[in-house]
C-alpha cells in the first residue's frame, strides 16, 4: 500500500474514532455548583432580618400612620428561624450544601422586603393606594386567608380538570398526527388555523355554549393546553429515529409496539416541553377565565380587588398565585426529572 | 476454545435451542439475482446492487467486504427485510423475505440502544415485543451474563462505553434465539483492543450457538479472522467480485504466514477492483 493512499484514508479513520467520543462529551457536560468555601453566608439572613426590624421599628411611617401588625411578625419569625440554618449545617452534613445555597438568596429576599418597606410605608416615595407597603399586604393576607384558601382550592380544581383533559387530548392528537401521515394531512391545517387563537379569545363563545362556568372554564383551559401539547408531541413522534424503529422491527415488534414502546418514549422529552408550555398557557387562561366568566378562584379574587380598588388585596392574591403556580411548576419539574432520568447528562432546561 | 463454547451453552440452560436452530429451515439464506436501485436526491438512479446471487448454509459464518458504496450494507438490509429488492428475491430457508423477522437478528454499527430503557430492559425488548416476557424472561439474566454485563443491568445506555453498548446490542439481538445473525460493521466504531476482544466474543457465541452469521465489515483482518467464507464486493454497480473460502483452523492467529498471505490476496483483489478506494482496511 502506498503512503499516498494511507494519507487519503486518515480523515476517514479519524471520523470513525470520534464517533464514541461524541457520546462521552455528552456525558461530560454538567453544571458545576461552586463549593461553599466559608459558612459566613449562613448568618446573612439573620443579619438582614435584624436590620429590617430595626429600620421598620425606628423610622417614622410617612405613608400610613396606623400601627403595623403582620410585617414585624414575619420579620421576627425570620429572625428566629434563620439561625436554624447554622444549626442544620452543624448537625446534618447532608444538608450543608443546601443550607449554604439557600442562605444568600434568603437574605436577599429579606433585604428586598426591607427596601419595599422603605420606598412605600417609610418614605411614601411610592403613593397609596397603588403601592401599599409589605405590612398592608401581609395584613390583607392574614385578614382574608379563608377566602384566599377557598379561591386557591377552586382554582386548583379548575386547573386540574382543564389541564388533564387538554394534556390527554393533546397527547392523543399529537401521536395520531405524528404517526399517521393521513391524519397529519387532514388535522394539521385545522391545528394551524385554530391553534394560534389564544384560548382567552374563546371566552365569550364558551360562556354561551356550556351550561356551567366550570365546564366552560375547563374547555378553555383544555384548549389552551391542547395546542402546544399536540404540536410538541407530534413533532417528537415524527422525529423518532428511524434506526430505533428498524431495530425494534428486527426484534419482532408490531405496529402497536412501535407506537407505544418506541415512538412515545422517544418523544417524551418533547412531550414534556409540551406539558410545560401547556401549563404556562393554562395559568394564563385560568386567571383570565376566572376573572371574566367563572366568578370564583384566584383570578376572580384579583379582579375583585381591582373593582374595589383594594390594592393590598390584589398584591396579597398575586403573592398566593405566585406560590401556587410555582409549586405546580416545581412538581412538574420533579416529575420530569424522574421520568427522563435516562436523559441525564444531556443539557437540561 | 471449543470447551469454553460448550460451557456457555450450559450456562444458558437451554441446550435444546441450539439444536432447534440447527434443524431450523430459516437458518440458510438464498439471495437470487437481486438488484437494488435507489433514486438519489438529484433524481439520478444509483445501482446499489446489480444482479447479486449468494447462498449461505445454515451455521455458516460469512463476511461481506468491499469499499464503501459496494452495496454490502444494502445486501444485509435486504436480507434483514428492512428494504425490498428492485428485482430478484431473497429467501430464508423456504420463506420469502418480505419484512423484518425475529428469526433474523441485526446488530448495527451504532448500537442503537433505546436510551430510555436500562440495559436489562433493552435486552428484554425482543421478548416484550413478541409477548414472551413472562415465559422466557428468565433467560435474560443468562444473556446478560453471556456478554458479561450482569452488574450493569440497571445502567442506562448513556452510562455505557462503546464496547459495552455493542455487547448489549448483541445480547438484545440474541434474546430472540435468531437462526440468522446479521452484523452490519458492529465493531467498526470501537478501538482496536475492544474490537479484538469482541471479535473473540462473537466467535465464541457463534461456535456455541451455531447461528448462521453474516458480517459486513471493512476490516479485512476481521473478515479473515472470523469467517468461513469472505464475499468480496465491488462498487458502481454493487457486485460480488469473488468469494473466498477460509480454511484456517480456529482459533486463528493473526500473524501466521497463511493469514498474511490471505490478507495480501484480498487487498490485491480490492486494489484491482476498486482503485485507490480499495485501501479501506
Amino acid at each position: 500500500m502506498s503512503s499516498g493512499t494511507t494519507d487519503a484514508l486518515a480523515p476517514l479513520h479519524r471520523a470513525e474514532r470520534e464517533r464514541p467520543a461524541v457520546r462521552t462529551s455528552r456525558r461530560a457536560i454538567s453544571i458545576k455548583t461552586p463549593q461553599p468555601n466559608s459558612i459566613r453566608p449562613l448568618f446573612a439572613p439573620t443579619i438582614a432580618a435584624g436590620m429590617a426590624i430595626l429600620i421598620h421599628r425606628y423610622l417614622p411611617n410617612l405613608q400610613n400612620p396606623l400601627p403595623t401588625r403582620h410585617y414585624p411578625f414575619v420579620l421576627i419569625v425570620l429572625l428566629g428561624l434563620s439561625p436554624l440554618l447554622a444549626v442544620l449545617y452543624a448537625a446534618w452534613p447532608a444538608a450543608r450544601r443546601w443550607a449554604c445555597e439557600i442562605a444568600p438568596i434568603l437574605a436577599m429576599g429579606i433585604i428586598a422586603m426591607c427596601a419595599w418597606d422603605l420606598i412605600t410605608l417609610k418614605s411614601a416615595w411610592l403613593p397609596l393606594p397603588f403601592f401599599p407597603g409589605p405590612d398592608a399586604v401581609f395584613t390583607a393576607l392574614a385578614d382574608d386567608w379563608k377566602r384566599l384558601l377557598d379561591c386557591t382550592w377552586r382554582s386548583l380544581l379548575l386547573l386540574a380538570s382543564g389541564y388533564s383533559v387538554g394534556a390527554f387530548a393533546g397527547l392523543i392528537t399529537g401521536v395520531l398526527v405524528g404517526w399517521f401521515p393521513r391524519v397529519r394531512y387532514w388535522v394539521m391545517p385545522i391545528l394551524k388555523v385554530v391553534g394560534p387563537i389564544p384560548a382567552t379569545a374563546w371566552i365569550p363563545l364558551s360562556i354561551m355554549f356550556f351550561p356551567t362556568s366550570f365546564i366552560s372554564g375547563t374547555v378553555l383551559i383544555a384548549l389552551a393546553v391542547w395546542f402546544p401539547m399536540t404540536m410538541l408531541t407530534s413533532s417528537g413522534i415524527a422525529n423518532v429515529r428511524v434506526s430505533h424503529l428498524e431495530v425494534a422491527r428486527t426484534l419482532g415488534a408490531g405496529r402497536m409496539f412501535l407506537i407505544f414502546n418506541v415512538a412515545i418514549p422517544s418523544a417524551l422529552p418533547n412531550i414534556f416541553i409540551g406539558l410545560f408550555m401547556g401549563l404556562g398557557a393554562a395559568f394564563l387562561t385560568l386567571i383570565a377565565a376566572e376573572a371574566v366568566g367563572v366568578k370564583s378562584g384566584l383570578g376572580w379574587y384579583i379582579d375583585m380587588g381591582r373593582n374595589y380598588a383594594e390594592y393590598d388585596m390584589i398584591y396579597a392574591s398575586l403573592l398566593v398565585t405566585a406560590v401556587f403556580f410555582s409549586t405546580i411548576m416545581t412538581l412538574l419539574f420533579k416529575v420530569r426529572d424522574r421520568v427522563l432520568v435516562w436523559q441525564k447528562g444531556v443539557v437540561k432546561w | 476454545m471449543a470447551e469454553r463454547g460448550r460451557q456457555v451453552v450450559t450456562n444458558l440452560e437451554n441446550p435444546q435451542t441450539s439444536d432447534e436452530i440447527h434443524g431450523h429451515d430459516s437458518a440458510s439464506l438464498r439471495v437470487n439475482e437481486v438488484s437494488k436501485i435507489f433514486t438519489a436526491t438529484d433524481g439520478s438512479l444509483v445501482h446499489a446492487l446489480d444482479n447479486v446471487s449468494l447462498n449461505i448454509k445454515a451455521g455458516e459464518f460469512v463476511s461481506l467486504v468491499g469499499p464503501s458504496g459496494c452495496g454490502k450494507s444494502t445486501l444485509l438490509r435486504l436480507i434483514a427485510g428492512l428494504e425490498l429488492p428492485t428485482s430478484g428475491d431473497l429467501h430464508a430457508g423456504e420463506e420469502l423475505i418480505a419484512e423484518p423477522d425475529a428469526t433474523r437478528g441485526v446488530v448495527f454499527q451504532d448500537p442503537n440502544l433505546f436510551p430510555w430503557l436500562n440495559v436489562r430492559r433493552n435486552i428484554e425488548t425482543g421478548l416484550v415485543a413478541r409477548g414472551l416476557l413472562r415465559t422466557k424472561g428468565h433467560e435474560v439474566d443468562a444473556f446478560m451474563k453471556l456478554v458479561g454485563l450482569q452488574q450493569f443491568a440497571k445502567a442506562y445506555p448513556h452510562q455505557l462505553s462503546g464496547g459495552m453498548a455493542q455487547r448489549v446490542a448483541l445480547a438484545r439481538a440474541l434474546v430472540n434465539h435468531p437462526s440468522v445473525l446479521l452484523l452490519d460493521e458492529p465493531l467498526g466504531a470501537l478501538d482496536a483492543f475492544t474490537r479484538m476482544k469482541l471479535q473473540d466474543e462473537v466467535l465464541r457465541l457463534w461456535r456455541a450457538r451455531g447461528t448462521t452469521t453474516l458480517l459486513v465489515t471493512h476490516d479485512i483482518d476481521e473478515a479473515i479472522y472470523m469467517s468461513d467464507r469472505i464475499v468480496i464486493m465491488t462498487p458502481r454497480p454493487g457486485r460480488i467480485e469473488q468469494v473466498l473460502r477460509i480454511d484456517l483452523p480456529h482459533p486463528r492467529q493473526r500473524t501466521t504466514d497463511e493469514f498474511l498471505h490471505l490478507r495480501g490476496k484480498i487487498l490485491e483483489m480490492l486494489h484491482f477492483a476498486g482503485g485507490a478506494e480499495s485501501a479501506e482496511t
